[in-house]
């Protein structure tokens, strides 16, 4: 069972409490961007086995967004982070570094 | 157009006898109130009407059938005598007007139930994923979660007395499931008693 901690409300969140949002921080191509880019916001994403940043509601709690950073083989949660930022916060990034120290997401250093 | 549900609770008297009882509360005033819950504007008018604290994080401050409820960082539920919503929503308006907030009365968009007896949390723990141990969940806290398939918010009216609220367009699901999990002889023990 998979449970995350909302940022929000602090509650220890059930996943049936939660609803997923898919990748986190991807940046939007609209009206006047290339083809290329507009395909890249629409359908590409990252789908790692390992380690994952994701976009989750607390739908069935306060009814906030939030982040989470999460292993996808081994559901280690390294943290969850407030929706008003777009990049993971440097305390995500050392838990994530802690046991993956080459891990990268994307273009972000 | 509108008496065939105002002035009516969802399901009026309707109740249950098992190992813990289920009763429906009847009607009761609640509005929603959202805005910045750190303006002292906002505070004031809520704490007037609701006739309590100002209430913090995951947290509820009740006398009688007066509350406020935190349900999110920027949203609080007042609850009040329902005879008294419009007159609480008209002060609402006068003293917020010209700042960013919402009030809606939903009175007649929920329904609540009172699930008592010694054994009132077990009912509540067969159904929700929320941690509802004495420790997680003591008196002055509110926990929106899920009841079976449904979004729902309880609360300690004290130790042995919990109430539940969800949508009225739900009521009858609430309603059976609780009286389900109270049934005599489906007592799983997990709580102690207090004494
Ligand atoms: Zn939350």
């Amino acid at each position: 069972m998979l449970m995350l901690k909302c940022p929000y409300c602090g509650v220890m969140a059930d996943e049936t409490e939660l609803s997923a949002g898919g990748e986190a921080h991807l940046k939007r191509f609209g009206p006047q961007s290339s083809a290329e880019d507009f395909e890249g916001y629409l359908f590409a994403r990252e789908n790692p086995k390992g380690v994952h940043v994701e976009r989750w509601r607390h739908v069935n709690g306060c009814g906030k967004w939030f982040h989470a950073a999460r292993c996808t083989l081994t559901l280690e949660v390294f943290g969850t982070y407030s929706a008003q930022v777009t990049a993971p916060p440097q305390d995500i990034r050392d838990a994530i570094r802690a046991k993956h120290p080459d891990w990268r997401w994307r273009d972000m250093a | 157009m509108s008496e065939v549900w105002q002035n009516q609770s969802a399901l009026p008297g309707a109740s249950a006898t098992g190992f813990a009882r289920v009763d429906e509360i009847g009607l009761r005033g609640a509005i929603v109130l959202r805005g910045d819950l750190s303006s002292s504007a906002v505070k004031n008018v809520a704490t007037g009407i609701g006739g309590v604290d100002m209430p913090g994080t995951l947290g509820i401050n009740l006398v009688e059938e007066r509350a406020v409820a935190w349900m999110s960082p920027d949203e609080l539920l007042l609850m009040m005598p329902y005879a008294e919503v419009d007159v609480a929503l008209g002060q609402i308006h006068k003293t917020l007007e010209g700042q960013h907030y919402l009030a809606q009365n939903v009175s007649d968009t929920r329904a609540g139930f009172l699930v008592s007896g010694a054994r009132a949390r077990e009912v509540l723990a067969k159904l929700t994923p929320a941690d509802v141990s004495p420790d997680a969940f003591p008196k002055g806290v509110v926990r929106r979660s899920k009841l079976g398939q449904v979004p729902a918010a309880f609360w300690l009216n004290d130790e042995g007395d919990i109430e539940v609220i969800c949508f009225r367009s739900v009521a009858q699901y609430v309603f059976d499931l609780l009286a389900n999990a109270a049934k005599a002889g489906s007592e799983v023990g997990y709580f102690s008693i207090p004494d």
